[in-house]
């Protein structure tokens, strides 16, 4: 999978009280969710922001609520990824469970501008900045999430587990 | 070849079926209890119907589904979301479900009806199910999808944290709770500075801690990016099973050579009241040193704070004072437990003598959902968790953490000030 767009750079702790706002944790449509992803940190970002953009920010993205239509807003806005130098530890598991690809990669963050064209290729983690020229290598996750992404997400999971539980009882 | 373990790797290496466990070794573990309310158990309940193969429920007794955050439903769409969750209660036969005026916060509720015990695995569609580990119980908060399918197998997939000692010494000052000491915490460690890690909180201090404060600093253990908080189980921990019927559990230990990723030292002797202040929880401060800073609302309540030891702490400033005439002070029970003992030792009558709002239980304004909102230009004094930009309304709205005993004094005073600055000034 090859991602491509516009880096809209933010900073440290960006959390997900302005990645979506309490007041539309009632929503559950990605679309709608999408329509007020990080207004209260960019209120411009939903006007500017094509499909296929990534985010790039500092470190311990996506810190606070579990709320999964954090990532789910990111996507329902068109967000293809996330690259930051580290991640919350809900929010990422909410991001491997829900499909939207994220990438830890401190040099990467560090060589990417605000407005820089950049490709992921997501499979090798290799980060371009295609403005600059320069490419970078994110770290790549333990294998168990790699093949829980390969298998397609969480819920494929769950569904082995339940064989595998039903054939150990017989 | 076994290994000595933290608290945390005792508990998830014992719900694994392994002998030993260590940091980084990714492990499918057995869950004890999950819990969701009604914003993550909506989405929960979506994906539960796309797992193939799941029509039940695991095991319906180990599910708890509790309406909290913008209940009383606050609009259509929150009401919509009730309706999924109190549907699927009943379909799948979910005894474990609080309806509206017989619970309240989820962290508050699960505790006093004896469903949190020592040595469990918890999870929770929502990230300050890390409270329980007040108790000395493994829990952690996480996603809609993770509740789904948790909800689907009995399990979940974890990496094990390596885990942070935080030692407390020193005997508290008067006025001195578990809010300020998880605030100084907070403040010293960072809100990433215990990302993916455990926090096992330990020390001579806590031992003299009751149970409702270790609840409050575990349940703030996610606001330096934890993945749980945990305390040694002690007599007191016991004497509060008992107290709430909690009965058949396991009581776990560290082992005396456990490795710990770092140890923080804390002397607790010289920790004044604290209050953070916008937008971050580590941005802690001394209240003495906050200079009158004006408020317009003071929130004393949620699942931080919403226990009847933190509304007696709010009592004891607010009698026979009065809110200032610029501040609504609005007090939130926790649940309707609290609510009742809160009638019973007349604090209801002090806190609407001073000129308070008394809320029914709700995560309200904590969430920016209802019953506190915030317009642009609003500061709030709140023994809340998060004062993370536009958390309680308006994104120019500002909010600023502390302990109970902060909050009535300073909704009293009408500025941000200690409970001595009250009791010296405003007399009774």
């Amino acid at each position: 999978m090859i991602l491509k767009g516009t880096a809209h750079k933010y900073g440290k702790n960006v959390d997900t009280d302005v990645i979506i706002p309490g007041r539309y944790c009632n929503l559950i449509d990605p679309v709608e969710l999408g329509k007020h992803a990080l207004e209260d940190l960019d209120a411009n970002f939903v006007k500017k922001a094509k499909p296929g953009d990534l985010i790039v920010a500092d470190t311990n993205f996506g810190c606070g609520s579990s709320r999964e239509v954090a990532a789910v807003a990111l996507k329902g806005a068109g967000v293809s990824g996330v690259v930051a130098k580290s991640f919350a530890r809900i929010f990422f598991r909410n991001c491997i469970n829900t499909g939207l690809p994220i990438f830890e990669c401190p040099e990467g963050v560090d060589g990417i501008n605000d407005g820089d064209t950049i490709t992921v290729d997501a499979a090798r983690g290799a980060i371009v900045n295609e403005t600059s020229g320069k490419e970078f290598k994110a770290t790549a996750f333990p294998k168990f999430m790699q093949d829980l992404i390969k298998m397609g997400g969480l819920l494929r999971y769950a569904e082995r587990r339940l064989e595998e539980q039903r054939a150990a009882k017989g | 070849m076994s290994r000595p373990m933290t608290l945390t790797e005792k508990i998830l290496s014992a719900h694994a079926g392994k002998s030993h466990v260590a940091p980084g070794d990714i492990i499918s573990i057995s869950l004890d209890l999950v819990m969701a309310n009604e914003l993550s158990a909506a989405v929960a309940i979506t994906e539960f119907r796309k797992i193939k193969g799941a029509t039940k429920v695991w095991d319906a007794d180990k599910i708890a589904l509790v309406p909290s955050h913008f209940t009383p439903n606050k609009d259509i769409a929150t009401a919509t979301l009730s309706t999924m969750m109190r549907d699927f209660a009943k379909e799948q036969h979910i005894q474990h479900y609080f309806e509206v005026g017989r619970g309240g916060i989820e962290h508050v509720v699960l505790p006093e009806n004896g469903m949190i015990g020592p040595g469990m695995t918890i999870i929770g569609g929502d990230s300050h199910t890390t409270t329980y580990g007040g108790l000395g119980a493994f829990a952690t908060g996480v996603g809609s999808t993770d509740i789904a399918v948790a909800f689907a197998t009995g399990e979940m997939w974890v990496r094990v944290p390596p885990t942070t000692k935080v030692r407390y010494d020193g005997k508290l000052r008067p006025f001195i709770s578990g809010k300020d000491l998880i605030l100084y915490t907070v403040g010293r460690l960072g809100v990433d500075g215990a990302v993916y890690s455990a926090i096992e909180f330990t020390g001579p201090t806590l031992k003299e801690l009751p149970i409702s404060s270790r609840f409050t600093m575990a349940n703030m253990s996610i606001e330096a990016g934890a993945k749980n908080g945990i305390f040694s189980v002690d007599a007191t921990a016991e004497a509060y099973c008992a107290a709430v019927g909690k009965k058949d559990y396991t009581v776990y230990h560290a082992d005396k050579d456990a490795e710990y990723e770092r140890t923080v030292e804390i002397d607790c002797s010289n920790i004044e009241p604290q209050v953070a202040i916008p937008w971050l929880p580590e941005n802690t401060r001394n209240a003495s040193e906050l200079n009158e800073i004006k408020i317009h609302q003071a929130v004393i309540g949620t699942c931080t704070n919403g226990r009847i030891e933190d509304l007696r702490a709010a009592a004891e400033i607010l009698k026979g004072r009065k809110v200032h005439p610029d501040v609504r002070a609005i007090v939130i029970p926790g649940s309707q437990k609290v609510f009742m003992q809160c009638l019973k030792e007349g604090l209801g009558e002090i806190f609407v003598e001073a000129g308070c709002v008394l809320s029914t239980p709700t995560c309200g304004p904590c969430v920016g959902g209802h019953m506190g909102v915030l317009s642009d230009g609003e500061r709030c004094i709140s023994t809340t968790n998060r004062n993370f930009r536009g958390r309680m309304g308006h994104v120019k709205s500002e909010v600023y953490l502390t302990s109970p005993y902060v909050a009535a004094a300073s909704a009293v005073m009408g500025y941000i000030a200690g409970p001595e600055q009250v009791t010296e000034k405003v007399a009774v």
